[in-house]
């Protein structure tokens, strides 16, 4: 099938230092595919590198077969390049129903309307409250983000990224931080995705890796070591020594 | 899980998010203090003509700086653009049909809006700041060196609106102006009361909080400012329109850093990101200006001071903001 999603030797490094080198990766519509690799190896870099939150020293992204190299990140999220933060990136003073709202307000080219209140648009309403309520976050729906629990927040933060509909989803990490009886709202939430959605996730949890991904890349020292079958990557030697580094290095490994 | 239908939806929404009745009460209010007012000061309607003006200088400059976080002490030069070019068209070209100076303001305050944006948005915090400065002054040196136009620092006269819609002469006690001007409050309050609460406002508070996630939803904050500061020079050349046909002069303190400066005082007074916080603020700091100081004309401005230190110091969110917080804390506690 042809890719909807593609790098090509994308690099870029700071201050000498290689974080992501050389890293070439394509994804046809419908895959789900882990990004996994030790702390620092440089999976959130090429997050922003594709989205085009930072500027790469040399490389091409594509999108559907138009190179978005040289479009900012605003118009990749136009052509449905979305992504979702690590560390949650929220409005505390607005609601869960209002980030909804506004997502999928902008998604349909309305974001721009002087006059009405999504909360009087059925449609947007509709949405606001399947979406919320698949994540679990219907009974807050009017409650201000900043009281809200972190784990929660996480969760919005995902309801964000699905509610503007993307082609090609990124998620960086979407179940850190949700306590581990509410994991299974985000796996849910996965599962219900449109089949033709391609979603690189980067997680650390291997069971929902596992469980999740067709397709496992292993990201280390900002170059890709590993790219094939879940079974697989377990018994790969070069991922194994990339782990077991940084396990000598650091306290946890993803 | 349960079916839920729409209405459940709408059903459950809160309070503050009910239509109809924070538009009513502030109509209510708005009305209310302008018949007080001019029962209250019927020599002096003069006075509270000026107070309108000045509160929608401030409710534009809230459009821009309490819904959008943008830091500016240049915001009078929308005012006075509108001024300026209301009492232009009337004394240099005879259009002097209120309504249409008031377009001619309100087209006025757009541009300079523009304008202004374009500039101040190019840079954040504080050269933000600093470049609002120096775009009052720029504004306010070009008044003062096109004296043909403008009449420079003498101001500009010999401004005469007809009556209004061909009926009510503007008289000496000013009560057509008076009247012309609530009317135009209340307009104003209406459609802005409109804005902030659709989509457009919604988009701005949230680039208020976080501009490069808003870039993450694919919408354009630059984009959304540059409107907010259009709209927002237009309300502000509804307030120098006003200004130049009830008072018919135009001066430079129209366009001055000085004036720029105390409608940030009165917004903060008020309370930033409320329309009726703007109000409470400019009606309060006006009155400090001038009622208090013609009993005190030695402390008023100490005052004035002494209140906007307790106010920033004590209430951050204004007189309204820290009021109306306090109302709901007291009806959660019910
Ligand atoms: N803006 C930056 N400036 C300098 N170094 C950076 C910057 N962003 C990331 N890095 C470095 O790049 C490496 C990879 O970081 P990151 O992409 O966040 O890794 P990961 O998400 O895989 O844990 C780290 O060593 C980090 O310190
Ligand atoms: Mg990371």
């Amino acid at each position: 099938m042809q890719p909807i999603f593609e790098v090509r030797n994308l690099k870029r490094a700071f201050g000498g230092l290689a974080v992501t080198n050389d890293v070439s990766l394509s994804m046809a519509p419908g895959d789900r595919v882990a990004l996994i690799g030790p702390n620092g190896a440089g999976k959130t870099t090429f997050v922003n590198l594709v989205t085009g939150n930072l500027v790469p020293d040399s490389g091409d992204v594509r999108l559907g077969g138009e190179t978005v190299t040289g479009i900012d990140a605003i118009g990749r999220v136009r052509r449905g390049l979305v992504r979702s933060f690590q560390v949650t990136r929220l409005f505390l003073d607005m609601t869960p129903a209002e980030h909804v709202a506004l997502a999928v307000l902008q998604r349909d080219g309305r974001s721009g309307r002087l006059f009405g209140n999504f909360l009087a648009m059925p449609d947007v309403m509709d949405e606001v409250g399947q979406l919320l309520g698949k994540l679990g976050l219907r009974d807050l729906m009017h409650r201000k983000v900043s009281e809200i629990a972190y784990g929660q927040q996480r969760l919005l933060e995902i309801a964000v990224a699905l509610a503007l509909k993307p082609k090609v989803l990124l998620l960086d990490e979407p179940a850190a931080g949700v306590p581990q009886s509410d994991t299974g709202r985000i796996e849910q939430a996965l599962a219900d995705l449109p089949a033709d959605l391609a979603v690189l996730m980067i997680e650390h949890d291997m069971d929902l890796v596992f469980r999740f991904a067709k397709r496992v890349v292993v990201l280390a020292a900002g170059a890709i070591i590993f790219d094939g079958s879940p079974s697989d990557v377990t018994q790969d030697p070069r991922v194994r020594e990339a782990y077991l580094g940084s396990y000598a290095n650091a306290s946890h490994a993803a | 899980m349960s079916m839920t239908t729409t209405n459940d939806l709408i059903a459950e929404r809160p309070a503050k998010h009910r239509f109809g009745g924070g538009d009513l009460i502030g109509l209510g209010v708005i009305l209310a203090l302008a018949v007080i007012g001019y029962f209250l000061f019927p020599n002096n309607l003069a006075l509270l003509t000026r107070i309108i003006a000045i509160a929608l200088l401030v409710l534009s400059l809230d459009l821009v700086t309490g819904y959008c976080g943008v830091a500016t002490l240049g915001h009078a030069a929308l005012f006075g653009a509108g001024a300026y070019a209301a009492g232009i068209v009337s004394a240099h070209y005879g259009i002097n049909d209120p309504i249409a100076m008031l377009a001619f303001g309100i087209v006025a305050g757009a541009i300079a809006g523009l304008i202004c944006g374009a500039v101040i948005l190019r840079a954040h915090g504080l050269p933000q700041l600093v470049l609002s400065i120096a775009l009052i002054h720029l504004f306010h040196e070009f008044a003062n060196k096109a004296s043909s136009w403008t009449g420079g620092s003498d101001g500009l006269s010999g401004i005469a609106p007809s009556a209004l819609i061909g009926l009510y002469e503007f008289d000496l006690w000013g009560r057509t102006a008076y009247v012309f001007g609530v009317v135009l409050l209340v307009l104003v309050f209406f459609i802005l009361r409109l804005i902030v609460r659709s989509p457009f406002g919604m988009l701005c508070r949230a680039i208020k909080e976080d501009p490069i996630r808003i870039r993450s939803m694919g919408a354009s904050p630059k984009a959304a400012l540059m409107k907010m500061y259009i709209i927002s020079g237009a309300v502000a050349g509804v307030g120098g329109a006003l200004n130049a046909i009830s008072t018919q002069v135009v001066g430079l303190d129209s366009l001055s850093f000085t004036m720029s400066a105390e409608s940030l005082v009165m917004l903060v007074l008020g309370g930033t990101g409320s329309l009726f916080g703007a109000l409470t603020g400019t009606i309060v700091f006006m009155f400090f200006e001038d009622v208090v100081s013609a009993a005190n004309p030695f402390h008023w401005l100490t005052m004035v001071g002494a209140l906007l230190i307790a106010v920033v110091l004590f209430a951050p969110k204004g007189l309204f903001g820290t009021a109306a917080a306090f109302v709901a804390r007291r009806r959660e506690a019910k």
